[in-house]
């Protein structure tokens, strides 16, 4: 089924759309965004420049820095009395970055949603359980509404306490998960060991997962687990845009469908800014056309996809993003959260008894994300307990930090390598353990 | 009274204890008793060494994290229930043993390396029960 008509028009009623609220948010962002209009005043564009899609791409780029640079509000389009709800994502340094939603925001945000579902294969009939965090991260709320819109009864189980989530979910009779596909597939597994065989006494047929990579290798587990008749797909979004709604597979897993009545996507060379012709692989730009309180403009997702315009055997007609094959930058995504190689830093140079240096470990272990930090002693001791004093912080702190847990392993000094120029200290092994 | 024990940090990886090892064998230095005490990720090893001071420092160089612990080196007659003895003396005063490992350098007498909680309290105790301990001059002099 096909939600709404919007993704099933002909190219051209698509683009006439597109133009026509890119031209309206372009004006509208210069007038009431000091911060973008600068940007424009800058290279000497002015909304009316804005004469055809192709202008697009003369448009400056907002970048993730831009969020924290106008921290909280900065880039708001609307006076903050006319937000609904405000949410934020994780920070660097302490500083999230912080995403507002108007009421008119906020019915986007649903209606995009919708359609994911809708995609995925949701319904009204469905038992709908929510196993992502509630909280100020957009995913759990995101998909609830955009669910709870379609008509689906929502168990909005939040994360964490496998045991209660199969037993809401036998005695509720969950049809549809959302979840992050390792706790999908965590959960599939507590299910065994609780002696429960998730095909033969859980009614779940259909997952929609997000949050995190799904590798092809990760859908045919969750086949295995779950059933080879379970429709398993991803969808993507990030709090910047909206959250989750950006873009979801269809029951035909070929690209994720980009709701591009509200979001325009181009792909650039990351290097160069440059925006590179349909089919190329690239960083993924995305302008929002539609948004209200925070309409970012070519936003840098930093995520690495390529573009599919061919319609599809679904019917519908919108563009097709490619699973994303990784990050232009070197933020991590381990057990859906994002980590950030500084933030791991800024642990380890605060422990005492610790030298600077360090690496970050990120594989898979069964169904999950294992993180490991080798740090290096910079002291010399005698005891156990000051060893296991220095272990501890770490962990101790890289959970407050980060909400994981991560492995610390201990080294002699010189034992890691050292870098002239930039350091890789991270050595992301998942794709290669698939 | 008391001696210099080198304490060197190997990561469980094969190899490292060779190559502490040969960092000292390169550098003349005698290993006269060892103790290797690990958990699952790392291990600390213990050595009392003719040149324990040199050894550290090349251990160091080498990119090894060691230091000097000081240690007492308790005499102990090879006799029955010797050891028993000085425990209790050590025990009756209220000092706890840290770890301790043996030591075999002379004919008549063995002795065990022993680290206490309070070292000077200890030296006091094992002085006033007449029990002899080896120093590090003892050891460099074997």
């Amino acid at each position: 089924m096909i939600w709404a008509r919007e993704e099933t028009l002909s190219r051209a009623e698509m683009e006439a759309l597109q133009l026509e609220r890119l031209q309206e948010t372009v004006k509208r962002v210069y007038e009431k965004v000091p911060p973008y209009r600068a940007k424009m005043d800058k290279i000497g564009l002015k909304p009316e420049d804005i004469k055809s899609l192709k202008d697009l791409s003369r448009l400056p780029f907002v970048t993730k820095q831009d969020l924290r640079d106008n921290y909280p509000f900065g880039l708001f389009a609307v006076p903050k009395e006319e937000l609904l709800r405000i949410h934020a994502s994780s920070g660097t340094t302490g500083k999230p970055t912080v995403v507002g939603y108007t009421k008119g925001d906020m019915e986007t945000w649903t209606e995009c949603v919708s359609r994911i579902a809708c995609a995925g294969g949701a319904s009204a009939s469905d038992v709908a359980q929510i196993c992502f965090g509630y909280g100020m991260f957009t995913g759990a709320l995101g998909l609830h509404y955009g669910l709870e819109n379609i008509g689906a009864t929502i168990v909005p189980s939040s994360t964490g306490n496998s045991e209660k989530q199969l037993m809401y979910m036998k005695d509720f009779g969950t049809t549809l998960l959302v979840a992050t596909p390792s706790y999908a597939l965590r959960l599939a597994e507590v299910a065994r060991e609780l002696g429960i065989d998730p095909q033969r006494d859980l009614k779940v047929k259909i997952g929609l997962v997000g949050s995190e990579l799904l590798t092809d290798a990760m859908r045919e587990e969750m086949y295995k687990y779950w059933g080879s008749d379970m429709k398993v797909t991803s969808n993507y979004g990030m709090s910047e845009l909206m959250g989750p709604g950006v873009s979801g597979e269809c029951e035909h897993l070929c690209g994720m469908h980009i709701n591009e009545d509200f979001f325009i996507p181009e792909i650039i060379n990351p290097d160069t800014g440059e925006v590179l012709p349909e089919g190329e692989w690239g960083e993924l730009v995305i302008t929002c056309i539609k948004k209200e309180a925070l309409p970012l403009i070519r936003y840098r997702t930093k995520d690495i996809t390529r573009l599919i315009y061919e319609p599809c055997k679904c019917g519908r007609t919108t563009c097709r993003m490619e699973n994303l094959s990784g990050r232009s930058d070197d933020m991590l995504k381990i057990r859906g959260v994002n980590v950030f190689p500084s933030q791991i830093e800024e642990v380890v140079l605060s422990v005492e008894g610790l030298g600077p240096h360090y690496e970050i470990i990120v594989e898979r272990d069964g169904y999950s994300d294992k993180l490991t930090v080798r740090v290096e002693l910079a002291v010399a001791t005698d005891s156990f307990k000051e060893l296991e004093r220095i272990e501890k912080t770490v962990k101790n702190k890289l959970k407050v930090m980060l909400g994981l847990d991560a492995k610390v392993q201990l080294e002699s000094p010189n034992t890691l390598a050292r870098f002239e120029g930039k350091a890789k200290r991270v050595r992301d092994l998942r794709k290669e353990q698939k | 009274m008391t001696a210099n024990q080198v304490s060197v940090f190997i990561e469980n990886r094969q190899g490292r204890l060779g190559q502490v090892l040969s960092v000292l064998k390169e550098n003349d230095i005698n290993i006269l008793s060892i103790s290797l005490a690990d958990t699952t990720e790392y291990g600390l090893l213990r050595l009392i060494v003719n040149k324990p001071t040199e050894a550290r420092d090349v251990l160091l160089k080498a990119g090894f994290s060691s230091m000097l612990t000081e240690v007492l080196i308790i005499k102990v007659p090879h006799q029955t229930g010797a050891l028993q003895k000085i425990l209790a003396v050590i025990a009756e005063n209220n000092v706890s043993i840290e770890y301790m490992y043996g030591l075999s350098v002379e004919s008549t007498d063995a002795s065990i390396v022993m680290k206490t909680n309070e070292l000077d309290k200890a030296c006091k105790i094992l002085a006033g029960s007449n029990i002899g301990t080896l120093t590090s001059k003892d050891i460099e002099a074997l």
